[in-house]
């Protein structure tokens, strides 16, 4: 029998306001524990929220970047759950009308283009974090996050592989960032994500028991516990074993998912009208202040790209995935940088070299004027592209000017007939086999020859030019 | 004469002609609360150095005028309910769960108080988290009715009210979810509004019903409740539910011309289970208020009997939620176990008493799943039905009249065996806190020698209109006038 996988994302995006949703403190990560606190956000008795605007502009923005219709009445309620984290023992959240519903997004999978539904994007409350002094039998809590305006973003389950999972939370933090709303970074927790996945045989309409995964902090580690999931519960079906509606853990160590509990039925939050905040009704005007507010998303950028530009599908998808990398491009084309070679240093050597160190390109010296200048340098025959990869590694771990860099290293290259032809009669006086043997016929020897004459002018040479005297003068032995 | 049978006006004239000093009305309090105050019990804690030295500040101020002279509250002192938040005295809703609760800022009526140069000389007994129609509920201490020690004062304001009517402050702060201003200011024999729901800012009051709390003030007379409701309503930026409207001069309202208005006396008021001796008083005052030019109809708040459990659903629903933070974690009293959950459950079954506890279960209950459309979801239909019941009589009368509450003040112990028969308490105040409008308490003589209160109530934002006839009244009367001995 086969199966076919049906998953469901819940995705957490922090919204990057200034201050929190309901208190005035500030919403900066990485501050001592407890020190961004008020009465308010500590829940201390008689305390009251005064709702951010912003953070219901950020989240109309997001849900109709998300395709999403906006409710023109939205509303509060408060959701009871005692733990630790939870200063109120509520958390002020939507339940019955969020601000965004019935969205989509469009994702690509093997050439594939594929909607995926949105259920929802609703407003609430980040909790605080919890440090479990291990063994130590206490925990500790820092109060910095509860408050952090958050959107929660329900995707219908439209997800037919663990493939397709990670290229929509590709697509879901692209446009994110694009709008501005969210820095999206897993790391720093602004961008958390929960997976239900479940199997039912080819054909089938009812959905199987599905089971929920969490600890998921990278996108890769969402498609490793999707995939181990899809297999574990595959196995199980095949030999009668029945899915249990289980909450589990990816465990990254041991490449595995790992069980947390078994629900029985479904948690009772107990929802109700959160009584402290008011219904708040979103007119046309605001609706349309906002929607003026949203920028090209990624999608529009790559048909630009595309149309416009003449780059080849591939490059469009890749430079437009991440806004900072789309960012950098489009002002390397305001500063004319040829767009294929601007693509092709940004999806090669600087990829490379962010891949290699972990980096994001906002976080290196390297600017769209450096390397649209250093580009402009190769199109000028000022630099090989060989020494361009020299000018680059100082461009991007220092920063500067290409053509100060290029100057102050000696780094011109040499077309000076006169200046390679010595060069080249002096290699060749000194490599009489190798003379003789492309004579006999041997083609390689000239690259050997060829190398021997860079080798002495330090790379500078230029090679179009080496090549053209050297053959010139083996003509004449 | 005592001081505090002075009205504000009276005691800022006399602190302005320097007949009396601010230390003077200080020491007065504190004195009085010395003598009476073992007997009533209307204080948990007390102020008095602070209070002392304050005053010696506002004396100076005042010898070198530098006392604003349109301050009518300046250097008065108050009493303040303990569940609003008072920065430097410790605030415990009268729950052992914070018996060592220290706050970190001042409620927003307590600070307009301050604004306006008024001590505070201690914070008021009342039932534990606002929860009771009598102060039996106080975790810490009873509280009496100063007209007979062996009466409750009302509740849950009872120390607000108790502490007026014994003269041990001139004024108090009190807050009313489902009448626990008007009942003790009825049972007191004193003056007590409910504001309409958001003119007055909720921030700092530590949330019972957060749709239907109120704060209001508790005095002798309506011209003194005026002068301190001008000074504590109004907009807060902090509370999402005060209204941004201006207020009103009140003071304007008192011009004792009621001569055309139309009272509307809703049946209901005076049926089956209100007591004779509330109903001759409520009659005669009706004739009075006749008598002074008013016209008075029988009407009817057709859904008004539904109204009672609709608000026990609503308030629970919502005290179960507001009262979930009292956890011992951050703050407050925490009873420490190996274990979260134990914690938990040690420090709220400790730290709470049977009436907050009864209250948290009968709204975990109506908010789950399964049951909320039976009880909140309905108990919200009724209360849109009170409040267009409320709508449609305002369309055609200026106010509308009845008692405050069904009886006179019962006897301590009477009623704490029989939660229902206490809920009952609240039948004739409730429904104004579901409907959000302004509703007032006045003295309108006694009966069996207690006192009986009239409660008069205006339409959403029409306190002015309900200040004037109970002012009227009052000043045609001399109910007002009568004080307990002690």
């Amino acid at each position: 029998m086969s199966f076919e996988t049906v998953i469901g994302l819940e995705v957490h995006v922090e919204l990057k306001t200034n201050s929190k949703i309901f208190c005035g403190c500030s919403t900066e990560f990485g501050a001592p524990p407890n020190t961004h606190t008020c009465p308010v956000c500590l829940g201390h008795p008689g305390v009251l929220p005064v709702l951010n605007k912003q953070a219901v502009d950020f989240a109309m923005k997001a849900s109709m970047a998300l395709n999403c219709d906006i409710n023109r009445l939205t509303k509060f309620d408060r959701k009871n759950y005692f733990y630790p984290d939870n200063p109120k023992a509520y958390q002020i959240s939507q339940f019955d009308k969020p601000v965004g519903e019935n969205g989509w997004i469009e994702i690509e999978v093997n050439g594939e283009k594929k909607k995926i539904g949105i259920t929802r994007l609703h407003l609430e409350e980040d909790a605080g974090k919890l440090t479990h002094a291990e063994g130590e039998g206490y925990s500790l809590v820092d109060y910095n996050r509860v408050g952090t305006p958050l959107v929660e973003i329900v995707s219908e389950p439209d997800i037919r592989s663990p493939e397709e999972a990670y290229a929509y939370l590709e697509k879901l933090k692209a446009i994110m960032q694009y709008t501005e709303v969210s820095d999206c970074k897993m790391e720093e927790g602004s961008l958390r994500c929960d997976a239900n996945v479940s199997l039912r045989p080819k054909g089938q309409k009812e959905f199987g028991t599905k089971t929920e995964l969490k600890n998921l902090n990278s996108f890769t580690h969402v498609q490793k516990g999707l995939e181990y999931e899809e297999k574990r519960q595959e196995k199980d079906l095949l030999n009668g074993v029945k899915i249990l509606q289980e909450t589990r853990r990816w465990d990254d160590a041991g490449k595995k998912t790992i069980l947390m509990r078994v629900k029985e039925g479904s948690d009772d939050y107990r929802y109700f009208p959160e009584p402290d905040l008011e219904n708040l009704y979103i007119n046309d005007e605001w609706i349309e202040r906002v929607r003026e507010s949203i920028p090209e998303l990624p999608d529009a950028r790559q048909k630009r790209y595309i149309k416009k530009l003449g780059l080849p599908e591939y490059d469009a998808k890749v430079l437009t995935q991440q806004k900072a990398m789309s960012d950098f491009f489009e002002e390397g084309l305001e500063l004319d940088g040829p767009p294929k070679q601007l693509s092709n240093w940004l999806m090669g050597e600087v990829s490379a070299y962010l891949n290699q160190n972990g980096k994001e390109i906002t976080e290196v010296p390297l600017t769209p004027d450096g390397l649209v200048k250093m580009i402009q340098l190769i199109e000028k025959g000022t630099i090989s592209s060989k020494i361009a990869k020299k000018v680059f590694k100082e461009l991007i771990e220092k920063g500067g000017d290409p053509e100060k860099i290029v100057k102050d290293k000696g780094l011109v290259q040499i077309s000076d007939e006169g200046e390679i032809r010595q060069m080249v009669v002096k290699t060749l006086d000194e490599n009489p086999q190798s003379v003789d043997d492309y004579k006999n016929g041997k083609d390689k020897a000239i690259g050997f020859l060829v190398g021997q004459i860079m080798k002495a002018s330090k790379g500078k040479a230029n090679p179009q030019v080496v090549n053209k005297l050297l053959v010139e003068e083996i003509k004449q032995r | 004469m005592e001081l505090f049978d002075h009205t504000l006006s009276d005691l800022h004239e006399l602190l302005h002609k320097q007949e009396v000093t601010v230390t003077d009305l200080v020491k007065e309090s504190f004195k009085r609360i010395k003598e009476v105050d073992d007997k009533v019990g209307a204080f948990l804690l007390l102020n008095e150095e602070n209070a002392m030295a304050q005053a010696k500040k506002l004396d100076e101020q005042l010898s070198e005028g530098k006392a604003d002279p349109s301050e009518i509250l300046f250097g008065l002192p108050v009493g303040i309910k303990d569940n609003m938040m008072t920065l430097g005295m410790k605030t415990t809703a009268a729950s052992q769960i914070l018996d060592n609760f220290e706050p970190v800022y001042n409620a927003t009526a307590v600070e307009k108080l301050i604004d306006a140069n008024t001590i505070t000389v201690g914070k008021l007994n009342m039932d534990e988290f606002a929860m009771g129609s009598s102060n039996e509920n106080s975790s810490y201490k009873l509280c009496r009715n100063p007209w007979d020690l062996s009466r409750v004062p009302g509740g849950s304001s009872g120390g607000s009210a108790a502490a007026v009517a014994s003269g041990q402050v001139p004024f108090t702060l009190g807050s009313d979810t489902g009448g626990s201003i008007r009942e003790p200011a009825a049972f007191c024999g004193v003056v007590g509004l409910k504001p309409t729901y958001g003119r007055v800012s909720r921030y700092g009051l530590i949330a019972f019903a957060s749709s239907l709390d109120q704060i209001g003030p508790i005095t002798r007379t309506v011209e003194d409740n005026a002068y301190v409701m001008q000074k504590i309503a109004g907009h807060d930026h902090r509370d999402s539910t005060s209204v941004d409207k201006p207020v009103p001069d009140y003071l304007k309202a008192l011009t004792g011309d009621i001569k055309g208005m139309k009272i509307g006396v809703p049946k209901e008021f005076l049926a089956a289970g209100v007591e004779d001796g509330v109903k001759a008083r409520i009659k005669e005052a009706l004739a009075k208020l006749e008598e002074l030019g008013a016209t008075c109809e029988e009407v009817s708040l057709p859904h008004s009997k539904y109204a009672l459990p609709a608000y026990y659903i609503l308030s629970s629903s919502e005290a179960s939620a507001n009262l979930a933070r009292f956890d011992g974690i951050r703050y407050g009293v925490r009873k420490e176990e190996n274990e979260l959950l134990q914690t938990y459950k040690k420090t709220r079954s400790e730290g709470f008493g049977d009436e907050v506890k009864r209250r948290i279960m009968l709204g975990t209950f109506a908010l789950s799943s399964g049951y909320y459309d039976a009880y909140y979801t309905k108990a919200q239909k009724v209360r849109t039905l009170v409040k267009e019941d409320f709508e449609d009589l305002f369309l055609q009368y200026d106010v509308l009249i009845g008692p405050t509450t069904p009886t006179v003040p019962f006897k301590i112990g009477e009623n704490v065996e029989d939660p229902l028969t206490m809920y009952v308490n609240d039948i004739l105040t409730n429904l104004m806190n579901l409907a959000g409008v302004p509703a007032i308490s006045v003295p309108c003589g006694q009966a069996d020698g207690l006192p009986v209160g009239l409660q008069i109530i205006g339409k959403h934002f029409d306190e002015e209109t309900v200040y004037k006839v109970a002012h009227a009244f009052e000043q045609a009367t001399d109910h007002h006038k009568m004080k307990p001995e002690l």
